[in-house]
């Protein structure tokens, strides 16, 4: 017997919150993004190809992609997060970075580096998916040579029922056990970057999340897409250009 | 089967442009069995058979033959090393500084200083990106005092114009003189600030309408004095590389 | 910065026009957004021209100072960061980001723009612990004054939250707004070769000689002062400053109202 089978904010199970994206938010970067899905925000900033210090990391065969997630100090649910490094941030961090690194080609710039910066200034859940959704356009908005983009967004369970893109109070779920999936999917081949789990859940489900994640990314992918394409596309009249 | 998308679309990475064996990934595009996708945000192009990008943004790639322009941001004992806005810096070695000699031991900052401006001209990069430059050529030299400018390196052609043409009318109807480096640097001089100003700002509305036609003829409005003189063959994107402009 | 691109800029500056086009005393288009980030008790985003910053306060219960058993606490951090420059980097704070972040504090501690003493909740116990976050989004010159007026934009912007059991319950606000009786205004006045400017872009930046950052309040009073730049300034140079940033002050503090 099911008991979570209606959604807080009555979202279908296969419904992800309403998203918002946006291209060259950030002037000074080589590439820029902001990406919304519910109630989590995350900006993204990519500089580079550009020179990498310390100089023992070049590689001179192929270029580091360096990614860097954190939450500014307001954006947490509860009281305010202090400053400076911390585990989980690290953590995400090095996912976010080997979850876009398949579609980039480091070997088109040797001993340089790609960093990516992401923000978030507020979040309800589903923070890491939303910081590479960012990343993913802001490199393609910075002119970096890729196979694809990546989307990214979580799935689980809360109480039985197989649900996409959690917030913050159905992650919190006291009742029946609740599985978190952050999923990142390469669109064009479905191949997958990112894949976690916190919580318990049976193969017959997981299947049904992954299932659900794929619909979910390639929904995503459009907004990033066209996030790119309205930066650039403008009548002649009153052409906004690069300014958004 | 066949093709996706309209010549002069704008594609994000990933996207597919053209289904089936009919068509020939070039520059930007590659082939995943049946299909062709694109590698970059960019213009598509249809040329004949082959499906290739114009890259709208990203840094500028050293290549051998430009002229850049680059500071001057270190001087060691055998020459100077020049930030050229992109990852990876250049060289300019003693023996292509000058037409003059230069002795061995002696002051080079006699010739470049630090932060001094100069065009100069690429001539190797090595596959791990090593640059080397000469200021040996027809209008290489030191900067003196103006304006510099970055704009998007993939905007430079279109900037400079087929055979010069687009920087040309904006030098004579602002009166003032333009060095645009393939790197993306721009350096500009006027007699007077209202004069640099103007050309500045149409530099940054070519570089915002790049991509849209019709752009000389709006320029040409925007600066005033008549229709835009006559450029032999069609306009496009790509434009020419005259190097020195 | 190159000396020659230096002397033409200031030649310009002479004749009463910035490489912007703007006079001397103009500001780059402000916008002030309040009530942007959804986990904060209290938010603004300022844009000067393309500089952009995001400011969040958030609010907490906590033991006040022992020599000030009555007051509450406000407390200004600034994150300089590394996505909004590419001449910026992780890691822990930069002397500059301390810099705006002390000067910011001043304005608003000195000021007494926040009535303290309301924030007292019991005695020698608890009292609020105001937590003001400054972080950068783009960095096009000027991030001091973008941060004050952001500071004080989303101080405004606070609705303090439910306390139940003396537990901060942050998922209900109250309608209660927090005790700001002064809106304090920073202005940085630059000093290029022999001229003035405000507002500067970060190529202009590159350029000053001296920099003064002046905070004053509704009154035309000063509450904060702090110079920076390598080069010392004359006592006529300081009233010139003071003078131009009150001036300026009056007009951004038309802003927040």
């Amino acid at each position: 017997m099911m008991v979570y089978n209606k959604r807080n904010d009555g979202r279908a199970f296969d419904e992800t919150r309403d998203i918002e994206a946006k291209a060259g938010v950030i002037k000074r970067a080589d590439g820029s993004a902001y990406f919304r899905i519910g109630k989590t925000a995350a900006y993204a900033a990519v500089y580079g190809p550009r020179d990498l210090f310390p100089r023992f990391m070049q590689n001179p065969k192929r270029g580091v992609l360096r990614c860097n997630y954190n939450m500014m100090p307001f954006s947490g649910m509860g009281e305010r997060v202090r400053p400076g490094a911390n585990r989980r941030a690290k953590e995400i961090s090095m996912v976010t970075e080997k979850a876009l690194s398949p579609v980039l080609d480091l070997d088109s710039f040797p001993n340089a580096v790609v960093d990516v910066y992401i923000e978030l200034p507020q979040t309800d859940a589903g923070s890491r998916c939303a910081g590479i959704c960012a990343a993913s356009i802001a490199l393609a908005d910075a002119g970096l040579d890729m196979k694809d983009m990546v989307a990214a967004v979580s799935a689980g369970i809360v109480d039985g029922s197989v649900l996409i893109d959690l917030d913050y109070k159905e992650e919190a779920h006291e009742e029946g056990g609740v599985a978190d999936i952050p999923v990142a999917m390469i669109p064009s081949t479905g191949e997958i970057s990112l894949l976690q789990m916190d919580g318990v859940i049976s193969k017959e489900n997981l299947k049904k999340a992954i299932a659900m994640v794929k619909t979910a990314c390639i929904k995503i992918n459009e907004a990033q897409k066209k996030a790119l394409k309205d930066k650039y596309i403008c009548d002649v009249q009153n052409c906004d250009g690069d300014k958004k | 089967m066949g093709i996706e998308v309209n010549d002069k679309d704008i594609v994000v990475p990933g996207e597919l442009l053209a289904t089936g064996m009919d068509y020939v990934p070039a520059q930007g595009t590659y082939r995943i069995g049946e299909e062709i996708r694109s590698k970059k945000l960019g213009l598509v192009t249809v040329d004949g058979r082959a499906i290739k990008l114009i890259p709208l943004s990203g840094r500028y790639l050293p290549k051998r033959g430009d002229t850049i322009i680059g500071r001057v941001e270190d001087i060691a004992m055998s020459g100077w090393r020049l930030s050229i806005n992109s990852p990876y810096s250049a060289m300019l070695s003693m023996k292509d500084a000058t037409s003059e000699f230069i002795a061995r031991g002696a002051d080079l900052t006699r010739y470049y200083e630090l932060e001094d401006y100069i065009v100069a001209k690429i001539i190797n990069v090595t596959s791990q990106k090593l640059v080397d430059v000469t200021m040996k050529g027809p209008g290489l030299r030191k900067l003196s005092a103006g304006r510099i400018i970055e704009v998007n390196t993939n905007k430079v052609p279109r900037i400079i114009g087929k055979q010069g043409s687009m920087v040309s009318m904006v030098k004579t109807r602002t009166n003032t003189n333009i060095i645009v480096g393939q790197n993306g640097l721009v350096w500009i001089k006027g007699n007077d600030p209202k004069s640099e100003l103007l050309a500045i700002e149409t530099i940054r509305l070519i570089e915002k309408e790049a991509h849209l036609p019709g752009l000389t003829d709006r320029i040409a409005k925007h600066l005033g004095g008549g229709a835009a003189p006559e450029v032999r063959a069609e306009e496009n994107m790509a434009g020419e590389d005259d190097g020195l402009q | 910065m190159n000396k020659g691109l230096k002397s033409h800029i200031i030649k310009s500056l002479g004749t009463g026009i910035r490489g912007d086009g703007r006079s001397l005393e103009d500001y780059r288009e402000i916008t002030i957004e309040k009530g942007v980030s959804s986990t904060a008790e209290g938010s603004a985003r300022v844009k000067i021209g393309d500089t952009e910053v995001i400011v969040g306060v958030k609010l907490s219960i906590d033991k006040p100072f022992s020599d000030r058993p009555d007051e509450g606490i406000v407390m200004v951090g600034t994150e300089l960061l590394a996505m909004s420059s590419p001449e910026f980097e992780s890691g822990p704070p930069s002397i500059w980001s301390i810099e705006i972040a002390r000067v910011t504090d001043r304005g608003i501690r000195e000021s007494k723009s926040i009535d303290v003493k309301a924030l007292c909740i019991t005695p020698g116990e608890k009292v609020w612990l105001v937590s003001v976050d400054i972080c950068t989004l783009n960095d096009d010159g000027n991030i001091l004054d973008a941060a004050s007026l952001g500071a004080l934009a989303a101080l405004q912007d606070v609705r303090l939250p439910k306390v139940e059991d003396n537990l901060v319950n942050y998922k209900e606000k109250t309608d209660e707004k927090l005790p700001l009786q002064k809106l304090p205004i920073g202005v940085t006045v630059l000093k290029v070769g022999n001229e003035f400017i405000v507002d500067p872009t970060s190529e202009e930046e590159k350029m000053a000689d001296s920099r003064l950052t002046i905070t004053s309040m509704e009154d035309g009073h000063i509450c904060a002062m702090q110079k920076g730049g390598d080069t010392p300034i004359t006592a006529e140079d300081v009233e010139k400053m003071v003078e131009l940033s009150i001036k300026k002050s009056a007009e951004l503090r038309r802003l927040l109202e």
